[in-house]
């Protein structure tokens, strides 16, 4: 049987959308079957539990938190937890001292970490650098652990222009000796007058030291790069420092204004560096991402690009102009993180326009973690986690329940409603409802997997206000198709005619909720971007119903007999809409003329 | 039930008018009051700020059983020290119940101690207490605020360019301020405590009333247009029929929303109790029934208020007078209101004397047929015959 022609476009709208749930379906249950979804939506803190995580500062000597401290600390974490997904995390301080993260679910450890860890960057100049144990350990044991950058595979060290120090590959010991490069055995060949102020370095590491010919007698430095700044207790510290030691690090005191003895994350250098040159606070955004080779197509180096701000720039600038010119090791730039070299390149050619990108050992999840704390700023201190617990949920699972319970009876009023309101129309509406409710639970499922979102009770309560949302766009369209019937217009007619004019009313309507959604999740936080998302993601499903679903079947519908005849219950009977009993006169342009006696008419009902 | 249908037709035609616009006054001093009885709940009884927002008091009762009673009970013996706690009561890990409550003083805080140790059967040691800080501190609230005011802005740009006139955005954000002040007034009167949820329930109401005002603004668009084409009707009786045109769909959406909700509202009065679900509930009824009044009743006759003065729109109004005046008791039923409904026209407005003197005369001047017209059949071109093509 041929279809009828009038219904091909609907038809095929009808197996668009047929196509874009079975599809959004099928990635859910590829997604459960093969990744780590799951069919429930994810529930919220206060529907579920989750984990509480109590953080302590780390605090060197009996020095206190100050309630600003905290509260600085308390709304970077809240943006780093944002920037997880919208789980709907709580981050509260406590007793004027800890911070609560309580989370939903089960953060994996990767995530505890990436809140709690300080990350203050600092950009230093070498000074002085060396491989980072002092006794050749034939261990592969390397990294001094803890850092968010995770373990050292792949390169050592890494530039954002070209390598200076040749990749060592594996962070084993034995290559940690060939790391030092050539210009750098040059450096500590040089300062012969030197040597007599420092002892002697040890031989079998070659480690630097360094030193001006004229230590002593100048006193004040003229620059970040002058090697006047290493006292001998200095060298004496870069002497004893081993690498390989776990927790060597821990008491470090790391002064902003002073030079600095570290390691890097990998524990396979060690340096001298000067004074910070340039802060983490100066840059303006940074982005994890490949490394694009020379064609343009991306590597597989993962790198974090940074921009920084004016000021970040210029200084970033005068630094890169001056270490050109300087012999290595002094022309490298060290990138630190919470004390520990990232990465130390040579400066190649001066930067100028402030973009400066870092590679390192990362993975790309690791240095996404790293582009999100940098780009949020540094916490004025670092927290350690003092307890790790289960918590259960703040509202019983009566409470979900009755709600649901509540939705479904609501559900059920709204339905009878409609039936009595539009009769067999109405039934559109429900099914139109029951498509939405279909298509956002599906949303809600996949965005639990892919963003983390999670449904607390808010949430729930707003689904149940999206049906009345979602049966107004319905209710406009069906009041203007039963407008166009008094008008005169025949079936057909009058749903294209109502369609169109409908359309633009809830395109403009849609529009501001879906505007109201947008600002809120870009520029809200915690609590806040979590309803932006509900609201955008109701107003989006919304809309695609009303457009690939109620419309399509309205039309195919006033193709029939019973609703195109408008039968007296279609709920579309130009009699009962009037259109007959006043004798409606057409009177062009969309216009009834109406005679005066018709006025006269009265059915009873009242205001 | 009432038969919309058959009402929507005469609301539609303009059989039946409810004189919306023209009755400001009655609405504007009905929402005058709901405004007034907001601020003195605001002002008098302030805002019940849960621990989310201040801060407030935490026990831990630690190494204890914790049955599947745990949370009355913890609840019961808050409350019989501290009445006005707010209890909430989780717990942490296998053996520790935590309770937070709003911020008590140091006497108080010793009493629910003791209490919960009693409740629980341990000593007072095991329950240590401590200050909780806000999770939606003042950086939250700053953040929200900021986002609201970029958005109130552009939604103000977006309806303006939509709807080509800067003052439909105007009274559609008075509706907004409206809806949410009177929401939050009657919260505050009602001294519900204002959580988090709470205030994702008052965002939602923004939402709502918003895409509200839009739907009916959308209709008046339509229709003043429509009147500023043929000069049949003045802005305020188009405004006024298109509100009375889309009032069905107003009254089955307000219906169609408020159903869920009041489901809702029953059986967490009936089953749960005071508790999240309630209080949102409640905030939803009232937020999205004011936000669907205030469409109808104050955005609006407040638009007519700001665009009838305009020298169009008065020249307007004299224009569809006459009109009116000239089709007095036979008039088209969709572009102008009926005649009966005289206070549609504002009389400041349309400078009645001089229409009146219209009115009286000109229905009896019928225009005279043109002697051309009266002489014969018209003179078409003729077609040359075939031959002389």
């Amino acid at each position: 049987m041929a279809t009828n022609p009038y219904n091909r476009k609907p038809l095929k709208v009808l197996a668009g959308l047929a196509a874009v749930s079975i599809a959004l379906y099928g990635l859910l249950f590829a997604a459960v079957t093969w990744g780590d979804a799951q069919f429930k939506p994810k529930l919220g803190l206060d529907l579920a539990g989750g984990t509480q995580l109590v953080l302590a500062p780390r605090l060197v000597g009996n020095a206190k938190v100050s309630s600003d401290q905290l509260n600085q600390a308390r709304d970077i974490i809240v943006q780093r937890v944002d920037a997880n997904g919208v789980a709907g995390a709580e981050v509260t301080t406590s007793g004027g001292r800890n911070i609560v993260v309580s989370m939903p679910g089960t953060p994996p450890k990767a995530t505890e970490d990436a809140i709690r860890r300080s990350s203050q960057m600092q950009f230093r100049p070498v000074l002085a650098a060396a491989p980072g144990t002092n006794q050749p350990v034939p261990t592969g044991t390397s990294t001094t652990g803890g850092t968010p950058t995770g373990t050292a595979t792949g390169t050592a060290t890494g530039t954002a222009t070209k390598p200076a120090v040749p990749t060592a590959t594996g962070a084993t010991t034995t290559k940690a000796g060939s790391a030092v490069p050539g210009a750098f055995v040059r450096a500590t060949t040089t300062p012969a007058a030197g040597a007599s102020t420092t002892p002697a370095p040890t031989a079998t590491t070659g480690a630097a030291t360094p030193t001006t010919p004229a230590a002593g007698s100048t006193a004040a430095p003229k620059d970040a790069s002058d090697l006047a700044q290493i006292t001998p207790a200095l060298t004496q510290e870069f002497q004893a420092l081993d690498c390989a030691k776990d927790g060597v690090l821990d008491g470090i005191v790391d002064d902003p204004a002073k030079p600095l003895v570290t390691c890097s994350d990998t524990g396979a250098e060690k340096y001298i560096l000067g004074p910070v040159e340039v802060r983490g606070d100066q840059i303006k955004d940074a982005v994890a991402g490949y490394q694009p080779l020379s064609n343009g197509q991306p590597s597989n180096i993962v790198e974090i690009r940074l921009s920084f701000n004016s000021s970040g720039t210029k200084a970033f600038g005068n630094v890169t102009k001056r270490l050109v010119n300087l012999e290595d090791p002094r022309n490298r730039f060290a990138v630190t993180l919470d004390s520990q070299v990232l990465t130390a390149p040579t400066a190649q050619a001066a930067i100028l326009d402030g973009q400066a990108s870092i590679t390192g050992s990362f993975t790309i999840e690791s240095a996404r973690d790293l582009a999100n704390q940098l780009k949020f700023g540094a916490l004025p201190l670092s927290f350690d986690l003092q307890t790790r617990d289960e918590i259960s949920p703040t509202l019983g699972s009566e409470q979900l329940r009755m709600g649901l319970v509540a939705g479904v009876i609501g559900f059920a009023l709204v339905f009878l409603y409609s039936l009595g309101q539009y009769r067999a129309l109405g039934l559109v509406t429900v099914a139109s409802i029951v498509i939405a409710a279909l298509l956002t639970y599906v949303a809600i499922a996949l965005l639990g997997w892919a963003q983390n979102f999670r449904l607390d009770m808010a949430g729930v309560t707003g689904l149940i206000v999206a049906i009345g949302v979602t049966a107004d766009s319905f209710i406009v369209y069906f009041e203007r198709i039963r407008d166009e019937v008094r008008e005169g217009r025949p079936l057909r007619a009058a749903v294209d005619t109502g369609w169109r004019r409908a359309r633009r009313t809830i395109l403009a309507a849609d529009g501001v909720n879906f505007l109201a959604a947008f600002v809120l999740y870009l520029l809200a936080s915690s609590n806040v971007r979590g309803f932006a998302f509900t609201l955008g993601l109701t107003t989006l499903i919304d809309l695609l119903v009303v457009v690939l679903f109620t419309h399509p079947v309205v039309a195919i519908l006033s193709s029939t007999k019973f609703f195109g005849g408008g039968h007296r219950w279609s709920g579309l009977d130009p009699q009962r809409l009037g259109a007959k009993t006043n004798r409606a006169r057409y009177a062009g342009r969309g216009r009834v003329a109406m005679p005066a006696t018709a006025s006269a008419t009265s059915d009873g009902s009242a205001l | 039930m009432i038969n919309f249908a058959a009402l929507g037709n005469d609301l539609y035609t303009g059989k039946r008018s409810i004189d919306f616009v023209g009755r400001y006054k009655r609405w504007y001093v009905l929402s005058g009051i709901f405004v007034l009885l907001a601020t003195l709940g605001l002002v008098f009884q302030g805002l019940n700020l849960s621990l989310e927002f201040s801060g407030g008091s935490e026990f831990r009762v630690s190494k204890v059983t914790i049955g599947d009673t745990y949370e009355q009970k913890a609840k019961d013996a808050v409350t019989s020290v501290a009445p006005a706690a707010a209890p909430e009561v989780t717990t942490i890990g296998s053996g520790t119940v935590r309770v937070q409550t709003e911020k008590l003083s140091d006497a108080k805080i010793r009493d629910v101690q003791s209490s919960l140790a009693r409740a629980f059967d341990t000593t007072a040691g095991d329950v240590s207490a401590s200050f909780v800080g806000p999770s939606w501190g003042a950086s939250v609230s700053q953040k929200a605020l900021q986002a609201l005011a970029v958005f109130l802005a552009l939604v103000a740009a977006v309806m303006a360019i939509y709807f080509r006139t800067w003052k439909m955005a105007v009274a559609g954000l008075a509706a907004l301020v409206h809806d949410l002040f009177i929401t939050v007034g009657i919260y505050a009167l009602a001294g519900f405590e204002v959580s988090p949820a709470t205030m994702i329930g008052f965002l939602t109401i923004l939402g709502y009333s918003l895409y509200d005002t839009v739907v009916v603004f959308d209709k008046v668009r339509e229709n003043t247009g429509e009147a500023r084409g043929n000069g049949r009707m003045s802005y305020a009786q188009a405004a006024n029929l298109a509100v009375n045109q889309t009032l069905v769909r107003s009254i089955n959406t307000t219906v169609v929303a408020l159903l869920p909700i009041a489901s809702i509202l029953v059986i967490g009065f009936l089953f749960l109790g005071p508790g999240t679900l309630l209080d949102l509930a409640l905030a939803l009824f009232v937020g999205i029934a004011v936000g669907a009044y205030s469409s109808i009743f104050i955005a609006t006759p407040l638009l007519v208020h700001m665009r009838g003065k305009e020298p169009e729109m008065v020249e307007l109004a004299k224009k569809a007078q006459r009109y009116q005046a000239r089709h007095g008791g036979q008039v088209l039923a969709s572009d102008v209101a009926p005649i009966e409904h005289g206070r549609d026209d504002e009389p400041s407005e349309t400078g009645s004397l001089e229409s009146a003197g219209v009115g009286a005369t000109a229905p009896s001047i019928a225009r005279g047929t043109h002697k051309y017209a009266t002489s014969g059949p018209r003179n078409q071109p003729r077609r040359p015959p075939k031959s002389r093509r």
